[in-house]
């Protein structure tokens, strides 16, 4: 019995089928996100996780099925107004604002939560500047938090990739999300880089934030994962708390070709 | 009698709009082959045609030059001048994103157009028609046998081109680049030298384009811009990099412009062909024979 | 650049305030109050353009278009109907936004090559509806007797009192945009032109910022049109051609797009170029154009207004 059936939901996908051409991507994917879980979804290469991502973030609508955010439909919408809705996220391959500071980047990530107004800000009206000033300490918080607090200064592209992927998690952190969606958060990663990684998800979980990621880093799975769910070939195959998925023998199968448990 | 006059016009506008189609085509396939080498859009590719006229012009009635003799020189000449452009234009910019490249080639196809327009002159040049001006009469319509070499030379391209690119090991060596870049460079396949190639056939070409056009429609130093922003249009309708689109999107833009400038209004010639251009940009950027993601390039 | 320092600002407002008095006294001076007027009517449409390409990473060719609409819409309505000039310089700006917003709205979904001739179409397109529509733009003759302008019945006919009016323009334009730049909103477009996808996943409306940050352009262009009208009191479809259009890209190419300071550097610097040293060149003027580009985008990436930083650089190391 899975503690997750207890709290309320947060993101519900129902009958998810992504199609390209002849090829599905997914195939009748059903579940369910607990608030304040960390759920992690796992699966061979080519199970259909950034696929599930995308449509979950909005770069891709489904073919059919839908997907549900506190109760609302967000199928089909575009990524700014899923973002909007409470969801941020980050990318396999980090997307920072290369082009900017490791502040701004940060600050960035606020700007739903100011006003942006051209004429306001082509004017630098008193309450524009204002603004500027508490969204520059909001985003020195936001660094403070995830540990990259004196690099704020630094050009974003001048930073180590442990550290990029962090201003990336710092980033979507700053949109207020209720959920956010790491993708790969440890790939490419040493075991010290990795290690904080974990404790920053853990952090963000105590902070009430529901998490959902893909990974394929095991160790960190089986650390921080409240519930695991396992793609293969766009069906999922498994769900469960660790321990369970596991000694699943689907799961085993379909990774090792055998019927052990795993790790 | 009404009836048989105005069937005679379409028919000449049709035939109009073939012969310009190809000239179009010609131009959309030189484009063509560029891209699909290192998804570059040559904006110079219009100064090929117009240097293939002008020096054709220059050879052959001021120097007298013998005809075939002077159609070579002239294809080699530009040739080398699409060898430049590769060398002084594209290879020493050192961020080759879209739009510095597009900068480049710009500049490249000003002084291209300057220099054409010290040496040259402004006035237009004709060049005498290959197989003269007797005009062969088809169901009410005059057709100039120049526009017969137009679209004979079009073939030619083609059927060489596709001879080159599937029998030849240079031209299979540029469709490998085409696919896979650095596939192609494991291989051992030089991957600039590929560049080079393309843009010294590219250059041919348009000079073909330039040669068998003049007889027509004149040649003057700025006809470069227009003939590129047009070929390019039929290289996106028919969609980038494809062959048999470039030569269906040069005929039907030819074909739209042709129709348009007699039925409708010719101080407007010009701008049918934009506006193929823009609504296939609007509508389906990817053209309407492919089906590829125009929004993500490979290597840029 | 990001942050912008004050010093340099008024250290250009105090050359622009006196060099009409300095070329009164010099004589070799005495023909840049005029090309200055041009140059401040390039500054205005190339700060937009600058912002449109530099920071929000998108390409246009076709700018000309809207320096044109501005221009006739001034030039109509002031010699046909004897509208307030200053009205008719609003409504062309309006029209000039309609405009953005119906072509840039499609358009703006494409990138690289494919907005590129997207806009170089559409800037030929409405140059040939400017030599074509010749009962409302007199055609290739082009429009004349065109009002200058007065401000409060303050004629301003003099090539000084011009001067001032258009740097005292440019100067609103250059603050309001160094604005724009260090707000959300100009954090949003440099996110726009560095990804796209992340930008958006990060909350902005990516589609709205491209069609804003090119109308505001179009705006800019648009009044800078106006002003022109009002000065060369005629205008004709060959001032706003490709050509001109390829002029604003060699001005922010040579000038530096990175930053609003590069757009002021370049439009004087072709303003005079084509106006003051290019007859030296003779027939090869089009050569000179085509090589300062090419050697621009070859050499200065970041173009002159980036050589004081970059030079920085090279002695740091």
């Amino acid at each position: 019995m899975d503690r997750s059936s207890t709290l309320p939901a947060l993101l519900e996908a129902s009958d998810l089928v992504m199609t390209f051409g002849g090829l599905a991507a997914l195939m009748d994917v059903n579940f369910v996100l607990a608030k304040g879980t960390i759920k992690a979804v796992i699966g061979p290469n080519g199970a259909g996780k950034t696929t599930l991502f995308n449509i979950i973030t909005g770069v891709q609508a489904p073919t059919e099925g839908q997907v549900r955010f506190n109760g609302d439909l967000i199928t089909g919408l575009k990524p700014h107004e899923i973002a909007a809705k409470g969801i941020s996220r980050t990318f396999q391959t980090v997307e920072l604002f290369d082009n900017m500071s490791v502040l701004e980047n940060v600050m960035l990530g606020r700007h739903m939560r100011c006003r942006s107004s051209f004429l306001g800000a082509g004017l630098s009206l008193p309450a524009m500047r204002r603004q500027e000033k508490r969204l520059r300490e909001q985003a020195e918080e936001i660094l403070e938090f995830i540990g990259l607090a004196e690099k704020g200064r630094a050009m974003a592209d001048s930073l180590p990739l442990g550290e990029r992927k962090i201003l990336e998690i710092g980033r979507a952190l700053a949109t207020d999300p209720e959920l956010i969606c790491l993708d790969e958060p440890a790939a490419g990663l040493n075991e010290t880089e990795t290690e904080a990684g974990a404790g920053l998800i853990q952090a963000i979980k105590e902070k009430g934030i529901t998490v959902l990621l893909v990974e394929h880093d095991m160790k960190v799975i089986m650390n921080i994962s409240d519930e695991i769910m396992v793609l293969n070939y766009g069906e999922k195959i498994a769900e469960g708390a660790p321990a369970q998925v596991q000694c699943d023998a689907k799961v085993v199968e379909a990774y090792l070709g055998d019927s052990e448990c795993l790790f | 009698m009404d009836q048989i006059t105005f069937f005679g016009q379409l028919l000449q506008y049709i035939v109009t709009g073939i012969t310009v189609g190809s000239i179009y085509a010609m131009v959309a396939i030189g484009f063509n082959i560029i891209y699909n080498v290192n998804e570059v859009i040559n904006m110079a590719q219009g100064e090929f045609v117009m240097l293939g006229g002008l020096i054709m012009v220059s050879l052959h009635v001021a120097l007298g030059v013998p005809l075939v003799i002077a159609f070579g020189l002239t294809v080699l000449a530009v040739a080398c001048i699409g060898l430049l452009l590769d060398r002084t234009a594209i290879r020493p910019v050192r961020r080759p994103t879209a739009l510095t490249l597009i900068i480049a080639t710009i500049a490249a196809s000003i002084i291209i157009k300057g220099l054409a327009m010290v040496i040259w002159g402004k006035d237009p040049f004709d060049l005498p028609a290959f197989s003269g001006r007797t005009p062969i009469l088809l169901g009410g319509a005059a057709i100039q046998p120049q526009y017969l070499w137009v679209m004979g030379f079009l073939i030619i391209i083609v059927a060489g081109l596709s001879f080159f690119f599937n029998q030849t090991i240079a031209g299979k060596a540029m469709s490998a680049c085409a696919d896979n870049p650095d596939a192609a460079r494991l291989v051992g396949i030089n991957v600039q030298h590929m560049v080079l190639l393309s843009f010294v056939l590219s250059a041919a070409i348009g000079a073909v384009a330039g040669v068998t056009m003049t007889p027509i429609a004149l040649m003057e130093y700025d006809r470069g811009a227009m003939l590129a922003i047009k070929g390019f249009g039929a290289a996106i309708l028919g969609g980038l990099g494809s062959f048999p689109g470039a030569i269906l999107g040069g005929l039907i833009l030819g074909l739209i412009e042709s129709l348009g400038a007699g039925l409708l209004s010719s101080g407007y010639k010009d701008a049918y062909a934009l506006i193929v251009l823009l609504a296939v940009l609007f509508v389906k950027p990817s053209g309407i024979l492919s089906n590829q993601d125009v929004t993500k390039f490979k290597r840029l | 650049m990001l942050v912008f320092k004050k010093s340099p600002i008024f250290a250009g407002i105090l050359v622009i305030l006196f060099l009409p008095l300095a070329a009164s006294f010099v004589p070799a001076l005495g023909s840049y109050p005029d090309i200055m007027v041009f140059a401040g009517i390039y500054c205005l449409i190339t700060i937009g353009l600058c912002l449109l390409m530099g920071y929000a990473g998108q390409i246009s060719l076709g700018h000309a278009a809207f320096f044109g609409v501005g221009a006739y819409v001034s030039g109509i309505l002031t010699t046909r109907y004897g509208l307030n000039p200053w009205l008719c310089m609003v409504t062309g700006a309006a029209l000039a936004a309609l405009v953005a917003v119906a072509v840039g709205a499609p358009s703006l979904r494409l990138k690289g090559y494919y907005l590129a001739m997207a806009t170089l179409a559409f800037g030929i397109i409405v140059n040939i509806v400017f030599r074509e529509e010749i009962e409302w733009t007199g055609g290739p003759d082009g429009l004349i007797g065109i009002p200058g302008l007065s401000l409060f019945g303050f004629p301003l006919d003099s090539i000084t009192r011009y001067y001032y009016l258009v740097w005292a323009t440019v100067l609103l334009a250059f603050l309001f945009t160094i604005n724009l730049i260090q707000s959300p909103s100009g954090r949003a477009l440099r996110a726009i032109h560095a990804g796209e996808e992340a930008a958006g996943a990060m909350g902005v409306n990516v589609a709205n910022y491209k069609i804003l940050v090119f109308v505001y352009s179009a705006v800019l262009a648009s009044i800078a049109g106006s002003l022109y009208a009002h000065y060369m009191n005629f205008i004709n479809p060959a001032a706003f051609d490709l050509f001109f259009s390829i002029k604003l890209i060699i001005m922010i190419t040579l000038g530096g797009m990175q930053t609003v300071w590069g757009a002021l550097v370049g439009a004087v610097a072709i303003a005079f170029l084509s106006l003051e040293w290019l007859h030296l060149f003779q027939e090869y003027e089009m050569v000179v154009y085509g090589a300062i580009l090419l050697l621009a985008v070859v050499f200065l990436p970041n173009g002159l207004a980036g050589l004081p930083a970059a030079l920085m650089e090279k002695m740091r190391r």
